[in-house]
């Protein structure tokens, strides 16, 4: 039950989905690009605007809310894939986005992300991965760096990192996309093809702190780095990148990836990019530069049954095998007996 | 023991009126004492009772067997007068092994009747129980008590030696030798057992045979054996005209949430997480999607009140249950509610803790927790009911508080109120005040934080609704606009306002019922679950001739507005609670009157007798 469907959305502009508050971000955050985006692609969904809710927890991600012209509910620390199962429980007809970040979403929330993302409750999850934790003002978080140097870290952290995508795919998502927010008609892309998910749109985003963490991800903003690594996956399409002088492939030798050259391989010999082959894209989550490219792009998109979908069926069931409830009846249903 | 030896034949037997009696079944955990207890409460009710039960049994869901760790029991007290408690001391103890014995002995009046299954006190149940010799052999024990030694294991597999089950599924119908043997001695009907065996059993017709003939072999026991002098008839209580049924707390504050989902016409997101003694409401509430309740088990505590506060937010009624420890948990999520002025109704049914403490044993203690357990000024409204039927009418007096003011409303039940069960009078389902939502649509100088005057709610607005979009949260906001606000001046203003929306409550509050004279030397002030035992205790010193009146608290925040008033019309204030001296703190620290409090935490019931003695201790007199 799309909100679409239900009603014909007016021709919105990006100018209907900028709220009256202004926007708090530092200067030269990642933030901006993102928000930008958002509110770009929002017109092209066709939904109507007060059928859109935006809901987060706490980071500065999660400041989100407020600067989107919908309806919009800035929550606690971590829990607001739960709030949004609630509302998605209460309001199937809504089209419900996620903010988060990667503390917010992997730390803290890291339970109720397991747990979205398994159910495949129907709402578009957008977490921001900058490798920090900006508004308490630089600790590293569980998307850092084993070794990064941070205020809580001043010898160098000691925890292995969490890989979103592995971690979502783990997590039985049924659809799991990369984008960055240097590259704003990619996020468009991917934002779209997430929000017309039917279940669990969910979406890492590779932002930038330029305040505590500065080029985290400049192996993928560096012109030449990415060129060197950005591996652009689409549907049907071979696992290759690199510059066109040199192009490289992904291949598959027994059970492990490889780069080779392209040049050096048949065809036939290629790897193909499947959406729907989810164990693949457990493979491909898990690459990363120098070794590896970067995936760019929708990992994974299958269908499954929707939570919410399922509740409402068994309700409906309910009511049409035995009508709706009527607690009269209910009261004096059973063992009952009469004082006179 | 003289009048064991009465009549030589079983024909007729001398039967005996009583105004009241409390038995006790107890067996191991694997006995089916707690079918048992149901069973004989259904019977009592039919034979038009009054009633209260006290189940107990052990946290472990297979204990070991015959310990003493892993004895269940099931108490219940049933008479022609009001019976507001499971009772004290016991008038009758059926132990159906001798760990059993071991822990209920002492609980047996002086001269009252023990039955016992002789077969269970065997070398290896003995050892278990830690007696180094038979206790059946010791003499004593036939003094103290009208002792009655009945192999109810032979006695039912001689019943049932023809039928074709093995040994272990005839074994388990020896609780039914039990429950045919005291419905005898207490005149019980056997119809409603004989009922539900054929229901239970209607696709095992050799389970239900042999249930059925248990059951009547150990009625005929009764009859017929020679040992059993007497039986006993306890007329129907005098209770108000209606129908009535069987009701415990939890099933009761399920029922109150469907009414109130029914009244209000919105659907209830009910999130929850598995603990006990709450897990019963979801369960219960799982059964009745017609109603439009969607139950959502979440993945731990934090979720279930942070989904039941989305649904809130959607529009529906966010509902959420649990115990001590997760009330703990969702603590930042009540604040959430909070500051978000969104309805949200939390049930707490209290157990024993702190922490894991002991999950199936009852306790009061959560109360400051209610009023106060989390970070910041967070008011809530905090009711609590005082009775298993209650349940029903707070549940759905939560939800109309918490939609009407825009505020979350906590509801402390405990487990004693939660697996008790008492006769309840069911209600005319329209009699129950209306639950009108009103959602706002207008646009016309609409502000999320604009207040009604009466109620100071701020408008609740389902997204969808065209013009209205907004944004609301966690940060302190501009009362009014709902602006993200730092100004000092804002938020003393809305630290007050949130303070001063509770308060309000207080005008929904009926003028509080006093159990005795207007004025006098005491005041027993009561809440949650002692009602039963306060007022027995209250009403055996009206009895007796004292000055003494008792009032008890359903609304716990704000309290009601006539309380101050009436503290001060009684020399002295008692105030008995499970916990070592909540109500009363506060209730000294609001009205600076000088209670005193009675307090026991032991994880069971208040006993009547030892608040009747507080009484006459703090009056300065004999019983």
């Amino acid at each position: 039950m799309s909100p679409s469907e239900a009603k014909e959305a007016p021709k919105y502009t990006k100018k209907d989905f900028e709220s009256d508050q202004d926007v708090r971000w530092c200067p030269g955050c990642g933030d901006y690009a993102i928000l930008s985006a958002v509110q770009k692609t929002m017109p092209d969904l066709g939904i109507p605007k007060e059928d859109i809710v935006f809901i987060s927890g706490i980071g500065c991600s999660s400041r989100f809310p407020y600067y989107m012209n919908t309806y919009g509910f800035h929550t606690i620390h971590g829990r607001a894939p739960a709030i949004a199962t609630g509302l998605r429980v209460a309001r199937p007809e809504l089209k419900i986005f996620v903010v988060t970040g990667d503390g917010d979403g992997l730390s803290i929330g890291g339970n109720h992300m397991l747990h979205v993302l398994r159910r495949n409750v129907n709402l578009t999850i957008l977490l921001f991965n900058n490798r920090i934790y900006g508004l308490t003002k630089g600790q590293y978080s569980p998307t850092s760096e084993l070794g990064k140097v941070t205020k809580s870290t001043p010898v160098g952290s000691v925890d292995r990192p969490v890989n979103p995508l592995s971690f979502a795919l783990g997590c039985g998502a049924t659809f799991v996309a990369r984008t960055v927010d240097r590259n704003i008609p990619h996020m468009d892309e991917m934002l779209k093809r997430a929000a017309a998910h039917k279940g669990t749109g969910f979406i890492e985003i590779l932002q930038n702190c330029n305040v505590y963490n500065d080029l985290a991800w400049n192996v993928i903003y560096d012109r030449e780095s990415k060129v060197q690594h950005e591996l652009r996956l689409e549907h049907g399409k071979p696992l290759l990148f690199g510059p066109p002088d040199d192009r490289r492939a992904l291949i598959m030798q027994g059970v492990t990836p490889k780069v080779v050259r392209a040049k050096d391989v048949p065809e036939s010999a290629l790897w193909v990019h499947d959406e729907t082959n989810v164990n693949a894209a457990k493979l491909i989550a898990d690459l990363f530069a120098p070794d590896f490219p970067i995936p760019v792009g929708v990992l994974a998109a299958v269908d499954a049954p929707v939570y919410e979908d399922l509740i409402l069926q068994q309700e409906q069931k309910a009511i049409s095998e035995r009508g709706p409830g009527d607690i009269a009846k209910l009261l004096t249903s059973g063992d009952t007996w009469k004082i006179s | 023991m003289a009048q064991i030896a009465t009549p030589a034949t079983g024909a007729v037997k001398s039967r005996k009126a009583l105004d009241r009696a409390v038995i006790r079944f107890a067996g191991d955990s694997g006995d089916g004492m707690q079918l048992t207890g149901e069973q004989f409460t259904t019977e009592s009710a039919w034979a038009g009772n009054d009633l209260a039960t006290l189940p107990n049994f052990p946290a472990e869901i297979r204990a070991p067997a015959g310990t003493l760790f892993g004895v269940s029991s099931f108490q219940l007290q049933f008479g022609s007068q009001r019976v507001y408690t499971p009772g004290d001391r016991l008038d009758c103890l059926v132990a159906m092994n001798p760990a059993a014995l071991k822990v209920h002995l002492r609980d047996l009046k002086t001269g009252g009747l023990l039955i016992v299954n002789t077969q269970a006190f065997d070398k290896r149940n003995l050892d278990k129980a830690g007696y180094a010799a038979n206790p059946l052999d010791d003499p004593t024990l036939a003094e103290r008590y009208r002792l009655h030694k009945v192999d109810m294991t032979g006695l039912t597999l001689e019943a049932i030696k023809d039928l074709p089950l093995n040994t272990k599924e005839k074994d388990r119908t020896k609780n039914f030798f039990a429950l045919g043997l005291v419905s005898w001695i207490y005149t019980r009907p056997l119809e409603p057992t004989l009922d539900w065996i054929q229901k239970r059993f209607a696709k095992n017709k050799d389970i239900a045979e042999a249930n059925t003939r248990v059951l009547k072999a150990g009625h005929a026991y009764g009859e017929t054996a020679e040992i059993f002098s007497e039986h006993y008839a306890i007329e129907a209580a005098e209770m108000a005209p209606g129908l009535y049924r069987a009701m415990t707390g939890n099933r009761a504050l399920a029922w109150g949430l469907l009414a109130a989902a029914q009244r209000s016409k919105l659907p209830i997101v009910y999130g929850a997480y598995p603990i006990t003694p709450a897990s019963d409401i979801l369960h219960e509430l799982a059964l009745h999607k017609r109603f439009r309740v969607r139950t959502i088990q979440a993945e731990d505590e934090i979720a279930a009140v942070t989904a039941a506060i989305g649904a809130s937010f959607g529009g529906a009624i966010g509902v959420t249950a649990s115990s001590g420890p997760g009330i703990a948990l969702k603590g930042e999520g009540i604040g959430l509610a909070v500051t978000a002025e969104l309805p949200l109704v939390v049930l707490n049914i209290q157990r024993a803790g702190p922490s894991t403490g002991m999950p199936t044993k009852t306790e009061q203690a959560d109360l400051m927790q209610a009023l106060y357990g989390r970070n910041s000024e967070a008011p809530v409204v905090v009711l609590a009911p005082a009775t298993p039927g209650d349940c029903f009418y707070i549940a759905y007096e939560a939800v109309r508080l918490a939609a009407k003011y825009m505020l979350p409303v906590i509801v402390l039940s405990d487990g004693f109120l939660a697996n008790g069960s008492e006769p309840w009078l069911i209600p005319d389902a329209m009699t129950l005040p209306p639950i009108e939502i009103q959602f706002r649509t207008e646009r016309e100088g609409f502000f999320p934080y604009l207040r009604d005057p009466a109620t100071l709610a701020r408008p609740w607005v389902r997204p969808g609704t065209p013009g209205l979009e907004h944004r609301i949260g966690g940060i302190e906001k501009q009362d009014v606009t709902g602006n993200i606000s730092y100004d000092p001046e804002n938020h003393d203003h809305m630290v007050r306002m949130r303070a001063e929306k509770v308060r309000r409550v207080a005008q929904e509050i009926p003028p509080t019922s006093i159990n005795g004279p207007a004025t006098g030397d005491l005041l027993v002030v009561g809440w949650g679950g002692t009602y039963g035992a306060i007022t027995a205790a209250v009403e055996q010193a009206q009895t007796a001739g004292k000055s003494v009146a008792s009032i008890h608290l359903r609304h716990l925040n704000p309290l009601p507005p006539d309380l101050g008033h009436i503290l001060r019309e009684y020399r002295k204030v008692l105030v008995p609670e499970i916990n070592s001296g909540q109500l009363v703190r506060v209730l000294r620290a609001e009205y600076l009157v000088d209670a005193v409090g009675f307090n026991r935490v032991r994880g069971l019931p208040l006993a009547s007798d030892e608040i009747y003695e507080a009484i006459n201790q703090l009056l300065g007199s004999k019983p």
